[in-house]
């Protein structure tokens, strides 16, 4: 009992991360129509905006995580700009751009910081326990930090002016730039949402994950998963997926072992492409 | 993506003298490509062999994306003809001519299967189902250590047989040697991939790629086309991994990972895929600055960021590929001959 209890809030934590990569990646294909596929080395980046300023220079951590928002955030307004924008009508061309981009960032990455794992230290030892299991202040930051800023985006999208040309971009593109909604500067908001949050995901977790250059790879196959079992364009769908799949795989990991984690993982989102590839929560899909 | 290869139009060496200027640059390609090995160093030698064998492998791909489906998985299905004719000459004993081939036949069942889902799916869908279901297998390589030996994958595995009789004996384990054989096998499957396009299956991916449902509309049944595709492109990808694995001797599920097929998508799309020849010609431009450039420079860390910046700068700025520049070439020389008639011309 107290195994599948602490399963749980492993889970949890998981959940939360997960669900701010995913929801980012989610913004940006429904603004742009673009599949992000750099998204997993926006989240290493963030991680090492924590390894640097954190780790190597004694900043406050909170100082790296913000930093970790606003740089990551920043490079995604240059991804807009350079590439996205440019590719407008080619959405594979997009994705394949930002496949070279991902290239980039990861031997960017080695140059600074090398191969090895970057080290951080926790900020804080403390623990709880709550009915027997055990979770670390570290992750429990990491769970209300999440909770908090998917719940302002959400307050952003439903109530600001920005969040309504925001969604009608997503709807229709055309029909939003007819109404007078500026297609580059929407692009412009979505795509610093959704890297920032991305990098403020990776600079949460970098005490706990001990970030490589390449660590990438694995977040943007669970971010794939977790989105399109969600549906392609639905933000509600991402975060109700991350939880289902944090669950799942956080279980199957606690029972079997990593690998057959990662194959149920791959399994559940191709059963869902074949059955229902608009995901459990998706709309119809976008043209 | 790269702009309509429209329908090819029949054969370019329509006139005699054409078919013989054709006939004269194949004799001289092939005579470049005899010489060459020995230009080489030993371990330039190795990269040629690996060169060839790459040629094939994006060669296959582009043959499946002429019906305009883009699949991150071929890597892992040259990896299964890899594992599956390393398996069969090291469990079975089968020999190794004969267990290629059949590694190749692996390949394209394992693709005739996949196509049940993955057909289901387009554009978007279908490249991430891909790479999901290359995942899959590739998780289960590395998760069975019984017959495919783990994270570290197989080892050992049997060489090419010497052919040895009496008057002569070719060792395959030189790469002057393997590097010959490997260019019989590759020339013959690209004879056979280019006859298929040119063929009326071939005109029929261009339909499916360029009007789907109009195809469908007159009677074409474009789920058997697009699985035809992948099944053939499958079976040569397959035979290029039987060709790799007994070369190197090891194959591990590392070595058909993401960033591999990276690399042919970027052999690919840098060469473009609008005609037969342009991802031939990108592998064969980007191994040359590869190996040249980079490693003559000592520069191999930088290798995945300059791989990076042409890609990106391949798609920003030539959609069409290195293949396009020929034309565009040409086309601006004419222009500048011609310039000052043309525009007396259309003043007048």
């Amino acid at each position: 009992m107290d195994l599948l209890w602490q399963t749980a809030i492993n889970a949890m934590y998981a959940a939360s991360y997960m669900a701010l990569i995913a929801v980012g990646l989610v913004m940006i294909f429904g603004v742009m129509g673009v599949i992000n596929f750099a998204h997993g080395e926006l989240y290493m980046a963030g991680a090492y905006c924590v390894v640097f300023l954190y780790a190597q220079e004694k900043f406050p951590f909170l100082v790296g995580v913000a930093a970790g928002l606003i740089f990551v955030g920043a490079i995604g307004l240059l991804m807009e700009r350079g590439l996205f924008r440019p590719l407008r009508k080619n959405p594979l061309g997009g994705l394949i751009a930002s496949i070279g981009f991902l290239l980039i960032l990861q031997t960017l990455a080695v140059f600074g910081f090398g191969r090895r794992m970057g080290h951080v230290p926790p900020p804080t030892q403390g623990k709880i326990e709550i009915f027997g299991a055990i979770l670390t202040y570290q992750r429990l930051f990491v769970i209300v930090a999440a909770i908090l800023l998917l719940a302002a985006l959400w307050a952003f999208l439903k109530r600001s002016k920005f969040g309504w040309a925001l969604r009608a971009c997503a709807q229709d593109a055309e029909a939003a730039s007819l109404q007078g909604i500026s297609m580059n500067q929407t692009a412009r908001i979505a795509m610093f949402i959704g890297a920032a949050l991305a990098g403020v995901a990776g600079a949460l977790t970098a005490p706990l994950v001990s970030p490589t250059p390449y660590i990438g790879h694995s977040i943007i196959v669970t971010a794939f998963i977790i989105i399109i079992v969600g549906g392609i364009g639905s933000l509600e769908g991402a975060v109700i997926a991350a939880v289902l799949y944090a669950f799942v795989h956080t279980f199957v990991t606690t029972f079997f072992d990593g690998v057959i984690a990662n194959i149920v993982g791959l399994a559940l989102m191709f059963a869902v492409l074949v059955v229902r590839p608009t995901g459990l929560f998706g709309a119809r899909e976008r043209a | 993506m790269p702009e309509p290869a429209v329908a090819p139009s029949g054969s370019r060496a329509g006139s005699p003298a054409g078919r013989i200027v054709w006939r004269l640059r194949f004799a001289l390609l092939f005579a470049v490509l005899a010489v060459l090995p020995y230009l080489l160093s030993y371990s330039q030698q190795e990269i040629a062999v690996l060169l060839v064998i790459n040629v094939l492998l994006v060669s296959s791909y582009r043959l499946l994306t002429l019906t305009g489906e883009w699949s991150l998985g071929h890597v892992v299905i040259m990896g299964v003809g890899a594992y599956a004719s390393a398996l069969l000459a090291k469990r079975l004993g089968v020999p190794v001519p004969f267990s290629m081939l059949i590694g190749g036949c692996m390949a394209a069942a394992t693709a005739a299967i996949l196509s049940f889902p993955l057909f289901r799916m387009k554009g978007f869908y279908f490249l991430i189902g891909s790479f999901a279901a290359g995942e899959i297998i590739r998780l289960i390589w590395k998760r069975f250590t019984d017959p495919f030996g783990g994270p570290k994958g197989l080892k050992r595995i049997d060489a090419f047989p010497n052919i040895d009789t009496g008057f002569l004996s070719i060792d395959f384990y030189e790469p002057v040697n393997y590097y010959f054989l490997a260019l019989i096998i590759v020339s013959i499957s690209l004879f056979i991939l280019y006859r298929i396009e040119r063929s009326r299956i071939g005109l029929t991916f261009h339909a499916i790629h360029w009007q789907d449902r109009l195809a469908e509309s007159i009677g074409v049944d474009t789920f058997r086309y697009r699985t035809l595709a992948f099944v053939i492109a499958s079976f040569f990808a397959g035979i290029a991994g039987g060709l790799y694995a007994h070369y190197v001797g090891t194959v591990n599920p590392t070595r058909f990972g993401v960033d591999q097929m990276v690399y042919v998508l970027v052999w690919a799309i840098v060469g473009g895929t609008a005609t037969f020849h342009g991802p031939i010609l990108g592998v064969i431009v980007l191994t040359v600055i590869n190996e040249i450039v980079l490693r003559g420079l000592g520069l191999d860390t930088a290798r995945p960021l300059i791989y990076g910046a042409i890609l990106i700068l391949s798609v920003l700025y030539l959609p069409d590929g290195l293949e396009s520049l020929g034309p565009k070439l040409r086309a601006w020389l004419q222009r500048r001959r011609r310039g000052p008639a043309t525009a007396g011309g259309e003043a007048a």
